[in-house]
């Protein structure tokens, strides 16, 4: 029976410490300032009217003043709205609201209008915004004034039109054409639902309230978690205008969940957890970036405040670190999400479970209540509770029993404690030893964290030990994070070695014999400090103890050279050497008179060619007459063309051009040859056979 | 001594016999033999100069040389084929082979050009 029991609980505190531990706090000063800054607008309007209602009613939760211009030019657009006849539904629903809200002066005579005209679009809806536009505006004509009698005599029919549109996964879906559900559309059928009831003249069916709480639990069992207890309403399709997401959604099911359980006259169960899951998803989102998503989570958080059957309360702290050698006193904050005060109740300290292990205990005490700042006090930690991460577990007991069925706690409360304390330091000394025997040569106190400056010097047979120990506040052996030795020298080589603990002392030996090498060999004074630090640890501190005199042999040849120093900043980004470019060096050429001779000397060759041919007695007898004179000519010409168009090729033209052209001058060089060769050898024929 | 001058004397009237035969050649293949002899001549200044300054501009150097080279042996090639004793080229024409050296010297010519740099 015993060892069952302790296994139960052993696998009990199994469960419970795979849990996350939070902190969610309830809306404070930071909501208001984020709702002034996102929803001031320069000259009072906010855009369409339904914008206007949001930011309106975030002011009003928040209880945050109204500027009279807003208060004016929204009222204008709301009057104008209800006085028109031709105003559309959705247009209609959100005037409505807002006048609500600032309660404009509006015309009496305009409200049996517009209530005739909301039954008739009520009788004639087939879609859920159709319904759910024209009953919100029912209830919202109920409440601002009395005259008109907004009562359906029809409601049975008009919840079953509207239960149709509902699915097995208690979702429901816009219209019936879409085939899409959404946890929004429940939202809003939920809420027309609840208006449905509130504005019926006769009883409705209770079979069909009892589908309804079915339905919920159906939506409920939908309901996606986090690990630290959070719970919220997730969407899968993306709307058009791209905004729906899990905080519309959530948002909009519990407006659905809160005006049900209004209006209803029997519990609708809500289950506790879930409610308080919503609630913290609510408040964990912190400040929200856009006005749209501000009014979500404070409309959300209003309705959670006053739902019927399970108000949501939040455990919170103002201060999750705590001091040891202060003695801080933990304090404990339980309220509403918008943070008005809880019902009497006891706050319990149940559990401390120590961060990363497994160890846990039982302390089961009831913290004081201190009315003055409605905190719930520990004076004094339990005596186990040393520097280190914790985290306590507590729990919610009511004053009145009764209060259990309408407020949700959650059961036990996990929250994340850091505690610390000044860590003392004592017996520490440096000394420096002889290498075989371990004898010691000097030794020096140390006050640390204090002021110390110690003069040592060694050579490299010697060795230096630094040791000390480290206390917590309630007596135990402190391991910190860091515990590191530099030792930087004179051109600023730094080595740093880490500190380590066997037992109750902390102690590092520097053989400097090993050392050597590492130290590149380099003799000189080299200074001495010591870190010690932790995040628990009040007084982590980073010492100069001071220098040690270390005389090194000399290096060897192949000793490793020390890393380059950074060299100084303006330096390195200051201006560069000037880079002076080696250049090819050019080809040495001939002085342009040789080179002239020379072109005059090749000129001739072509002279004594011309005086050959004189001396040949060269004619040009054979040259075509009349008719056929003029293709040798133009066969000349033409060779003298290309020719020309050669020489223009090498001072000017590009390959491409000069075949171009030569191309065309070669047909025409063709054709006019081939006539005059042709011709010349027609005529020599003719000489031949005559 | 007097092989010397026996050689001089054969080498003169070896001279000679040449002389004479040359001048019964055709007088259009004796244009053809002084345009080549033109040609070789501006080759051999041109190369004599590339001794003296160097090869520098090499492209520039290949490219005179060949064109007056090349004409050279084109024009060569006109006076076999226009030779009235070559029997072989009896068919082609004067005139054909005279189109043919100046196609080819215009095509040389373009060569020539494009590699002058």
């Amino acid at each position: 029976m015993d060892r069952n029991l302790g296994i139960l609980v052993a696998a009990l505190l199994l469960v419970a410490s795979t849990c996350e531990s939070a902190i969610f706090n309830p809306v404070s000063e930071s909501h208001r300032s984020a709702a002034s800054e996102l929803l001031s607008s320069a000259d009072g309007s906010f855009g369409s009217l339904e914008e206007t209602y949001e930011a309106l009613k975030t002011f009003e939760v928040l209880g945050i003043e109204k500027k009279p211009d807003i208060r004016t030019s929204a009222c204008v657009s709301a009057v104008k709205i209800l006085s028109s006849t031709s105003s559309a539904l959705k247009d209609l629903f959100h005037a409505l609201r807002v006048n609500g809200v600032l309660k404009c002066e509006l015309n009496d005579q305009a409200f049996p209008g517009i209530g005739s005209k909301l039954k008739d679009s009520l009788n004639g809806a087939s879609s859920l915004l159709d319904f759910y536009y024209s009953i919100g505006g029912l209830i919202l004509i109920k409440d601002q004034t009395s005259e008109v009698d907004v009562h359906i005599s029809d409601a049975d029919r008009i919840f079953r039109s509207i239960k149709a549109l509902s699915q097995s996964d208690g979702r429901w879906r816009l219209n019936s054409n879409n085939p899409e559900s959404s946890n929004d559309a429940a939202g809003i059928a939920l809420e027309a639902l609840s208006g449905v009831i509130s504005l019926a003249s006769s009883e409705i069916d209770s079979s069909l309230i009892a589908t309804l709480k079915n339905d919920i639990s159906k939506l409920f069992d939908g309901v996606e978690k986090y690990d630290d207890g959070t719970c919220y309403f997730d969407e899968k399709l993306v709307d058009a205008h791209g905004h729906k997401g899990p905080l519309s959604a959530s948002a909009s099911i519990v407006r659905g969940i809160t005006a049900l359980a209004a209006v209803s006259s029997e519990n609708l169960n809500l289950p506790g957890e879930k409610v308080l899951g919503l609630a913290k998803f609510f408040l964990g989102i912190g400040i929200p970036g856009s006005a749209k998503d501000l009014y979500y989570q404070i409309d959300a958080l209003s309705c959670l405040e006053s739902i019927r059957g399970s108000v949501p309360l939040i455990l919170s702290l103002p201060a999750t670190v705590l001091s040891v050698t202060k003695k801080d006193q933990l304090k404990v904050k339980v309220s509403t999400v918008l943070g008005s005060a809880a019902p009497p109740l006891s706050v319990k300290l149940m559990q401390i479970f120590v961060s990363g292990s497994k160890d846990a205990s039982v302390i089961d005490q009831k913290l004081k209540f201190d009315p003055e700042n409605s905190v719930h006090v520990l004076e004094t930690l339990p005596t186990n509770v040393d520097v280190g991460n914790y985290i306590f577990s507590f729990e919610i007991i009511f004053d009145e029993p009764e209060h259990k069925n309408k407020y949700a706690t959650g059961g036990r409360t996990r929250v994340p404690i850091h505690v610390t304390g000044v860590i003392k330091i004592d017996s520490a000394e440096i000394a420096i030893l002889e290498n075989d025997l371990g004898s010691v040569e000097t030794q020096k106190k140390l006050d640390l964290p204090g002021e110390s400056a110690v003069a040592l010097s060694a050579n490299h047979l010697q060795k230096l030990r630094l040791s000390f120990r480290l206390t917590t506040p309630s007596g135990q052996v402190f391991k910190p994070h860091q515990a590191f030795l530099k030792l930087k020298h004179d051109s600023g080589v730094e080595h740093i070695f880490v500190v380590a603990n066997s037992g109750k002392k902390f102690e590092i030996i520097l053989d400097f014999l090993g050392l050597v090498d590492k130290f590149f060999y380099l003799s000189g004074t080299y200074d001495l400090q010591l870190t010690v630090g932790d995040s628990v640890m009040e007084n982590s501190f980073l010492q100069p103890l001071g220098h040690i005199e270390l005389d090194l042999p000399e290096a060897p040849e192949k000793a490793a050279r020390p890393p380059p120093q950074p060299v100084d900043m303006y330096s390195r980004y200051g201006p560069k050497a000037e880079i002076s470019h080696i250049f090819r060096v050019p080809e040495k050429r001939p002085p342009r008179e040789l080179s002239l001779a020379f072109f005059g000397l090749v000129i001739l060759p072509f002279f004594g060619f011309l005086a050959g041919l004189f001396h040949l007695r060269a004619n040009l007898k054979n040259f075509p007459k009349s008719i056929h004179a003029t293709f040798a000519i133009l066969f000349h010409l033409g060779i003298a063309a290309v020719l020309s168009l050669y020489a223009l090729f090498w001072f000017k033209l590009d390959l491409f051009t000069t075949l171009k052209t030569l191309g065309l001058l070669g047909i025409f060089l063709m054709f006019v040859g081939h006539k005059t060769l042709s011709h010349l050898a027609s005529t020599s024929a003719k000489l031949k056979t005559t | 001594m007097g092989r010397s001058t026996t050689t001089t004397k054969d080498a003169q009237a070896l001279i000679h016999s040449l002389r004479t035969a040359y001048a019964a050649t055709p007088t259009n293949l004796k244009i053809i033999d002084l345009y080549i002899v033109f040609a070789v001549v501006t080759a051999i200044i041109q190369v004599g100069y590339m001794a003296i300054v160097g090869s520098f501009p090499f492209n520039s150097f290949l490219s005179g040389v060949l064109s007056s080279v090349g004409t050279a042996v084109l024009a060569v090639c006109l006076r076999i084929q226009v030779n009235k004793e070559n029997k072989e080229f009896k068919d082609i024409g004067q005139e054909r082979a005279f189109a043919d050296f100046v196609l080819c010297n215009l095509v040389l010519h373009l060569v020539i050009m494009n590699f002058l740099g």
